[in-house]
């Protein structure tokens, strides 16, 4: 066959195939479904898994690999054992004190506590910021870095001063049209004046980053530690290639400092962006085997139902098959017809499916930074015709081997 | 000269569960160029069997089948398909039209399957439907025609990509008389113009129009000669 005459069956097969879906709207809207169901999932997972990815180096570069937390709860454990770590002894500022001075392989510490608080400047407020104690060095642990201002220095820390620097949100809705630097805010209720803004860091999983303000950590516990609570330590290390060994030197000085009895299991727990990075993968290959199965179910159930139609389609239009045999058209010239329409049929259903999945990334989005990876679109297609041509196949196979007197014959 | 047809001892044998129907039990003849012939005969005769072989819609059980000197009983299905779209136009007595294709796609359709440019095979499709009159009428489905206009639009079909013979099984059979005798000063033109018909009828006055009448019963040809007294009607071909 001559590349002409393929084109040439290849256009009117697609003519055909329209004709026949306008024909049959219902019939073929219902076929569609499963694809369209289909589609829709291998979207949203394509979609899901690129958050996912996303976040998770977003979160790599915002909270900082090389950073380690020292706290009195693991970042990921069974249910079971929450007593047992909710009864460990606390960590506080004197421990955060001794690590200070005796951990050699760090290059910044902070001690950390939080809370959410109300924040107000003049007739503006904003709610629920995430207020941080922490010391000078906290900045050097985030990767972030100063939008206007400073950082509050050691003096301040260490003198308790009422100073604070807050999160680039909280800026921009305390202080539209003036600066905040030298302007004094009330942090739950106690004044403080501010030395400096964070730049913007984004969202992580949904949540605002920046919605944030930082104040030194013995103002934090005096004023907002209403009952008496622990510490978290932010360790910097010094050289990442070394992070094992830091990890090693942190627990050894914590153990000593806590007094855990050799052979005794750490009363405090290391964390590290590392879990984050595992749990990361765990999700990512939940929903993807989630997705590819509902994606294998409703793609298989979507492909029956095109066969079944095309069955359908074929024997009501035996005597079609008739006509176009008895004026020329050869076998393969019909297989290439019904499959046409049974891709077309399911590329309709894969374009519907895309167009309904796009809203929904919008709405992942809302949790997840992500937008529709244009391969995943591209992937969707090719799998819709694919499809399309598979189910058609047998279908497409039968109009192509009727006898034309016999089909003509068909009433 | 060659015969554009060359049949001989062709049989034709259906089998139906146990029982073997002989729909042509030995045929033979043959028809020259621009020849017009009648085939007649009682109904289950074999008639319309005999064209679909002669058509090469379907393929003897036996016997020997020539056409333009190559042997079709032998070919295979792709062959077959590209001898019905270069070399036969058959026009059927139910038209057969596709219903959801306008006049001017019914007719283009053969030269689709040809392998023809689009824009070549839009002159040559409305070139066809102006030659049986039908130029105002290109963008109308068949339920939109009336039957006269339908076979018509399939006797374009079957002229426009200017075949050897022209099959025409009961062309008129559900005509009215007077639309009947319309399609068949169609025919007539055509002949004179060069073209070679066959085509199948039960109406003696239909058959007239023919120069050679063949009698089939039974699957068997039972007589095989010219007419005398020919009908040249020359109907006027109306626009309806
Ligand atoms: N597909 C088939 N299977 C079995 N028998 C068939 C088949 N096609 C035709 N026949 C038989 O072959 C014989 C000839 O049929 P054919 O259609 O050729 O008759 P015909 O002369 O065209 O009749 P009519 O004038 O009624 O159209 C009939 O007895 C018919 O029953
Ligand atoms: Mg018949």
């Amino acid at each position: 066959m001559k590349l002409t005459d393929f084109t040439y069956e290849v256009k009117e097969g697609i003519g055909i195939s329209f004709q026949a879906i306008r024909a049959n709207k219902m019939r073929s809207v219902l076929t569609m479904l499963g694809i369209v169901i289909g589609i829709v999932s291998v979207t949203l997972m394509g979609t899901a898994i690129e958050g996912l990815s996303r976040a998770f180096n977003e979160s790599v570069s915002k909270l900082g690999a090389d950073v380690l937390y020292v706290q009195k709860f693991p970042w990921f454990f069974g249910g079971d054992d929450w007593w047992k770590f909710r009864n460990r002894k606390d960590i506080d500022l004197k421990q955060y004190r001794d690590v200070k001075d005796q951990a050699t392989t760090i290059s910044a510490i902070t001690p950390l506590s939080r809370r959410r608080l109300t924040i107000k400047y003049g007739n503006r407020s904003s709610d629920g910021i995430i207020v941080s104690g922490a010391n000078e060095q906290y900045i050097l642990t985030t990767g972030a870095s100063m939008d206007l201002g400073r950082f509050f220095s050691q003096a301040e820390a260490n003198g308790g001063r009422p100073v604070a620097v807050i999160g680039y949100t909280v800026a921009e809705n305390l202080f539209p049209s003036e600066t905040p630097l030298g302007k004094n805010v009330k942090i739950g209720g106690v004044s403080f004046r501010i030395v400096g803004v964070i730049g913007k860091q984004g969202s992580f999983l949904g949540m605002d980053l920046d919605n944030c303000a930082v104040i030194p950590i013995t103002n934090f516990l005096q004023k907002f530690a209403s009952h008496r609570r622990g510490i978290d330590l932010n360790v910097k290390v010094a050289d990442m290639k070394d992070l094992e060994n830091t990890k090693e030197e942190l627990r050894g000085i914590l153990r000593k400092i806590r007094s855990v009895k050799p052979g005794a299991e750490d009363d405090f727990a290391i964390n590290q962006q590392e879990m984050f990075i595992q749990t990361f993968n765990k999700i990512g290959i939940v929903v993807a085997g989630i997705g590819l199965f509902i994606t294998a179910l409703s793609l298989f159930v979507g492909a029956i139902g095109i066969m079944n139609i095309m069955f359908v389609s074929v024997s009501e239009r035996t005597k079609e098959i008739g006509i176009r045999k008895a004026i020329g058209a050869k076998r393969s010239t019909i297989l290439l017809q019904f499959l046409i329409e049974s891709a077309a049929l399911s590329l309709v259903g894969g374009i519907i499916g895309i167009i309904i999945s796009y809203p929904l990334s919008l709405l992942i989005n809302q949790i997840l930074p992500t937008s529709m990876p244009i391969l995943v679109v591209l992937i969707a297609i090719i799998i819709s015709v694919l499809v399309g041509m598979i189910s058609g196949f047998l279908p497409a196979n039968r109009a192509s081997k009727m006898d034309p007197v016999e089909a003509l014959r068909y009433e | 000269m060659q015969p554009v047809i060359n049949i001989k001892n062709v049989k034709k044998t259906y089998i139906m569960g146990t029982v073997e129907v002989n729909a042509l039990v030995d045929v033979s003849l043959q028809i020259n160029k621009n020849e017009y012939v009648a085939i007649m005969g009682p109904s289950g005769s074999g008639k319309s069997t005999l064209m679909n072989i002669i058509g090469c819609l379907d393929t003897p059980t036996s016997g020997l089948y020539e056409f333009n000197g190559v042997n079709v009983s032998e070919m295979n299905d792709n062959e077959l398909a590209k001898i019905r779209n270069k070399e036969i136009g058959f026009v059927f007595q139910t038209f057969n039209l596709l219903a959801r294709s306008d006049a001017l796609h019914n007719v283009e359709l053969p030269l689709v399957y040809a392998g023809m440019k689009k824009t070549d095979r839009r002159e040559s499709a409305k070139e066809a439907l102006t030659h049986v009159k039908l130029e105002d009428r290109m963008h109308h489905k068949p339920n939109e025609l009336s039957g006269g206009q339908r076979q018509r639009v399939a006797i374009a079909r079957a002229l426009v990509t200017k075949p050897s013979i022209i099959l025409a099984d009961e062309p008129t059979g559900n005509l009215d008389s007077k639309t009947g005798i319309e399609i068949m000063a169609l025919f007539d033109e055509l002949h004179r113009q060069g073209n070679t018909i066959i085509l199948v009828t039960h109406e003696e006055d239909i058959a007239h129009y023919a120069h050679r009448v063949i009698r089939v019963r039974d699957g068997m040809v039972e007589s095989d000669h010219m007419v005398e007294n020919r009908i040249t009607h020359k109907a006027p071909v109306s626009v309806e």
